[in-house]
């Protein structure tokens, strides 16, 4: 028999599971208006990310003659992978009982699945750009996962676990301390997120400028409702690496174990939180230029290089 | 378990037995050649589940011994079936009876005496790498490694009509004879100096030999092993001689006997030796980092299919001996516990690189007969012809990717967590070297997915490049199966992560005294330590991640539609776009090329605007066969012929040099 915590802690799980997946084109909408604002422009409003999903849902699918069955069943994948990350970082309370089933070792798994098929997916129906996303994108993320990766064992070492919420509950609750190593992990995890989600300076995602782009060459040959999954699982991707960001950085004001009583302060923060960190998003963006394809592995090295620092920096200090 | 007074070990050495037996008929059977792949190839996969079936039982029951009535006078063939052997023997047997089942298929289209002959070699290497893993003593571990070697040759150069073919085949030989001696030597360092009869491994492990000649022992082994192994700078054969054998041979070789190498350095550093140095661990460690980094680099920029995976293999190794660096390591250091994990890690990821490395290299083989090429950038869009063989090969890749949830990812998150949990030991420079190899091992991983996005998609998606690949056939039944088992390995592997490391855990207690146990009650979380510290459950991840789609496809048919129409690619307004506008192997290879530049020897030849044919030729190649392997054979040369200023053929100028010894030789004594 489950005792009721067990059972709030399932309910919990699938309330934020539903959050996330209705929240995350919300995030991309607010950050999207924040750029346009920057841009001196109006800006299409917060609520186009739903607007344009439900038109591409209503439009009838059209796929290249040479596509193959994982060409279509890669979008299902993608939004199964980027839901599954979403759901089971602690956002706004550890208790989550799917957790213990993937690690933050198997968050960066679940993300490099996700990428894998897009890349073979982009590479399926022989066009020169699709090839071309899917060589960049590889190239971008051989740095950027072991960063994360990094960035990870950084926070675990910290925290003496491997489990998100374990990682959260020691970085929130115990003690107000300022870890040294965790700035550099700080600095690693942007630019980590910058790349990953195809932000400028590494990709930009406002643009089909063939030259420059990465996630857009990539997604080119889908339409109707496998572009609507691709684009929610972005939103999606990018919702989780913000979550993870907060869990690993900013916890402060998480529900703990058990104190369901605190839910609705520890959502007022989350939704604070996210919208301090999209503006703060946009406002990077704009400030930062493109830069050139093979600028990237130097940027992201510069990741990777911090975030070993940081580790060094761990054991040195023992902080 | 010991019903009617039989041992596992008399099983095993029945089973060996049938191997030459079946090995002997195929050749006799030379003129039919459709009973050698239709009944003996099969044959010999039962023989293997018979085996797989032995090594499960010697793994929970003490070792046994045999002394067989063969050998030298005082030194009889010892062979004895311990839990580490026990292991290595389902991993052979386990990988083995896939490749055999698509040998059957494999080689039918093959000359009856070639076959006759090749059917008594396969055999005889599967019997041999067996007889390896058994043996007890020195000489008949010799005599199994040097037969193992020998046929594994033969077996190499099966097409040796062809020139680049015998040219791989003897640098093979030449470095698995180098390797050789570097093992003999280890074992004469190892009996120490008290005759014949301490050539036993069982002498040698009473020997306790100074600080000193352990170490000497251990890096002869080291060498050895590593040559064998592919091991930096040792490696040079790997890429040659593995592409070179017919498929199911480089498969055999790849994923099996390079294991024997792993075992060996296992099998001499914890059970032979008795005390361990740190600083092996940290050499093993460096060693294993440069190799691994080195094989997926060079994976990255290979155009020929079975080159790639050759690399990928000196890749994995490098891990492998990672897992034993740090296993040295932490027990020297007295924490038993980690040195399980990462010893678990290690014989994990030995068994999951067997199981998709064998999968990958037999997939090359059922591409090589439909399209008849090797070279990546003539291949594309496979997947239309051949859907067996790229669904069953997927599963390979995301494996050797290390994606969740998935076998290759077990075995990294369990070496990850190795390095995790390292913190703590009084060494503060390996205290320092550990995150700076946690991070090149996360940057090995991600390369390697690169590597395998890259040889996945060049092969079975896009267009073909080339000519037309209408006449490409997909894998006959023989061949399906074969795929399919071992595809069914790497799936089982990956999603029953807690019953293999319960078993692992048998070896574990013999090598390091104590198993990993696992920390969460049942099945389904795999939790290493504490489940509080880490957790993983590929069975609800599965779960997850199926549901979730399904959901989302039903709920997207269901509320909306499911209409869907076929048109051409999106031509980006330039409609005049070829196949030979996707990128080939080079293109897709270029951004690591340019990134790790330094690391290549880059020859390219770039066509002038004149040209009425314009051909560009690049090739990256290995820097150090030019600065260590040139040199040392031009040194060999010279050497030689110095030595050939005294031979001119002549009877009496021969006979003129022993008179002239003798009379020196006389004036001394």
């Amino acid at each position: 028999m489950m005792t009721t915590d067990q059972r709030l802690g399932i309910l919990f799980q699938l309330y934020q599971s539903l959050l996330v997946v209705l929240l995350a084109p919300l995030l991309t909408g607010w950050v999207n208006q924040c750029r346009a604002w920057l841009q001196n422009r109006t800006g299409p409003g917060l609520m186009q990310p739903y607007r344009t999903l439900r038109k591409l849902f209503h439009k009838d699918a059209v796929m290249a003659y040479n596509a193959s069955p994982l060409f279509r069943v890669t979008p299902y994948i993608l939004f199964g992978c980027m839901w599954l990350a979403a759901a089971i970082i602690p956002i706004i309370a550890v208790d989550l009982p799917f957790s213990p089933a993937a690690d933050v070792i198997a968050l960066v798994g679940v993300f490099a699945l996700a990428r894998v098929f897009i890349a073979l997916a982009a590479m399926d129906i022989g066009t020169a750009f699709g090839t071309l996303g899917a060589r960049r994108e590889m190239l971008v993320s051989f740095l950027a996962e072991p960063a994360l990766l990094m960035v990870f064992f950084t926070a675990s070492l910290i925290s003496h676990s491997t489990q998100l919420p374990r990682i959260v509950e020691a970085l929130a609750h115990h003690q107000f301390v300022l870890y040294p190593s965790l700035a550099f992990a700080g600095l690693a995890f942007v630019i980590v997120l910058l790349a990953e989600n195809a932000r400028i300076p590494v990709d930009n995602p406002g643009t089909h400028l063939e030259l420059t782009m990465i996630h857009e060459a990539m997604i080119l040959e889908y339409s109707a409702r496998h572009l609507a999954l691709v684009e929610w699982a972005s939103s999606l991707k990018l919702f989780a690496y913000i979550a993870i960001g907060i869990a690993l950085f900013v916890p402060y004001g998480i529900a703990e174990v058990g104190n369901w009583g605190a839910l609705p302060q520890a959502i007022i923060a989350l939704l604070v939180k996210l919208t301090l960190a999209g503006a703060a998003l946009a406002l990077l963006e704009a400030l930062l230029a493109k830069m050139r394809i093979f600028r990237a592995p130097e940027f992201l090295g510069t990741a990777f290089l911090l975030a070993v620092l940081g580790l060094l920096i761990h054991f040195l200090l023992g902080a | 378990m010991d019903i009617v007074g039989v041992l596992p070990l008399d099983v095993a050495g029945a089973v060996i037995v049938l191997w030459l037996a079946l090995g002997l008929l195929g050749l006799a059977l030379q003129h039919s050649p459709h009973l050698i792949t239709n009944v003996i190839f099969p044959l010999g996969a039962i023989v293997s589940l018979a085996l797989a079936a032995t090594g499960l039982w010697a793994l929970g029951v003490d070792a046994s011994y045999a002394i067989l009535p063969m050998g030298l006078p005082d030194l009889p063939f010892h062979l004895r079936l311990d839990p580490l052997s026990a292991f290595f023997l389902i991993l052979l047997s386990g990988a083995s009876f896939g490749v055999s089942l698509f040998s059957a298929g494999y080689f039918k289209s093959m000359q009856g005496n070639t076959l006759g002959l090749l059917c008594l070699e396969y055999h005889l290497f599967l019997a041999s790498m067996a007889l390896v893993l058994l043996a007890d003593d020195a000489y008949m571990f010799m005599v199994a490694w040097e037969t193992m070697a020998l046929s594994s040759y033969f077996l190499v150069t099966t097409d040796h009509h062809v020139p680049d073919i015998r040219k791989a085949g003897f640098l093979y030989l030449l470095i698995a004879h180098v390797g050789a001696i570097g093992i003999l030597l280890s074992f004469g360092v190892m009996q120490g100096g008290h005759g014949i009869g301490a050539y036993t491994f069982a002498a040698m492990r009473e020997a306790h030999l100074s600080a000193f000649w352990s170490s000497v022992a251990f890096l002869l082994a080291l060498f050895g092993f590593g040559a064998k192994a592919g091991l930096l700078p040792l490696h040079v054969w790997l890429p040659e001689a593995h592409p070179a054998a017919p498929s199911p041979v480089s498969a055999l070789m790849s994923g099996i006997m390079l294991k024997t190498a792993i075992y060996g350095i296992l099998r001499v550093t914890f059970d032979l030796l008795s005390v361990q140095q740190w600083w092996w661990g940290v050499l093993a460690l460096a060693l294993g980092l440069m190799t691994a980094i080195f094989g997926v680099m060079f994976a990255a920029v290979q155009g020929d299919m079975k080159r790639l995976l050759a690399y990928s293999s000196i890749e994995n190794i490098g891990l492998l001996l990672v897992g034993i660096g740090l296993t040295i390591i932490f027990h020297v250091y007295g924490k038993n516990a980690l040195a399980a994990l990462s010893l678990t890690a290690t014989l994990y990821h030995s068994l999951n690189h067997a199981f998709f490395k064998c999968l990958l290299f037999i997939g090359t083989g059922s591409i090589l007969h439909a399209t008849g090429e090797r070279n990546m950038g003539r291949m594309g869009g496979l997947i239309h012809h051949m859907p067996w063989v790229a669904v069953l090969m997927l599963v390979g890749v995301l494996s050797i990717s290390g994606l969740p949830p998935f076998n290759g990812f077990v075995s990294e998150w369990l070496l990850l967590q190795a390095f995790l949990l390292s913190p703590g030991l009084p060494n503060t420079y390996i205290n320092m070297l550990i995150p700076v190899a946690a991070a090149v091992i996360a940057l090995a991983a991600a390369l390697a997915a690169y590597v395998m996005v890259k040889f996945y998609g060049i092969i079975f998606l896009g267009q073909p490049r080339g000519e037309a690949r209408e006449h490409a056939h997909d894998a006959g039944i023989w061949e399906r199966i074969g795929l399919s088992w071992l595809a069914f390995g790497c799936v089982v592997l990956g999603l029953a992560p807690v019953y293999v490391v319960r078993q692992l855990d048998l070896v574990t207690h013999v090598l390091v005294g104590r198993g990993l146990g696992n920390a969460a009650a049942g099945w389904l979380f795999l939790a290493p330590v504490d489940i509080e510290r880490a957790s993983y459950s590929p069975v609800y991840f599965l779960l997850a991640v199926l549901g979730v789609m399904l959901v989302t496809a039903l709920v997207v048919h269901y509320f909306y539609h499911g209409r869907l129409r076929r048109g051409p690619a999106w031509d980006c307004g330039f409609p005049e776009q070829t196949s030979r506008m996707q990128d080939t192997a080079e293109g897709f290879g270029q951004p690591i090329r340019r990134i790790f530049e330094p690391f290549f020897r880059i020859e390219s030849e770039l066509p002038s605007a004149f040209d009425t044919h314009p051909r560009y030729h690049g090739r990256s190649d290995d820097r150090i066969w030019f600065a260590l392997y040139l040199p040392i054979k031009s040194i060999t040369e010279k050497l030689s012929s110095l030595a050939s200023l005294l031979q001119h053929g002549r009877i009496h100028l021969y006979l003129t040099y022993t008179f002239v010894t003798l009379v020196v030789l006389l004036a001394f004594v």
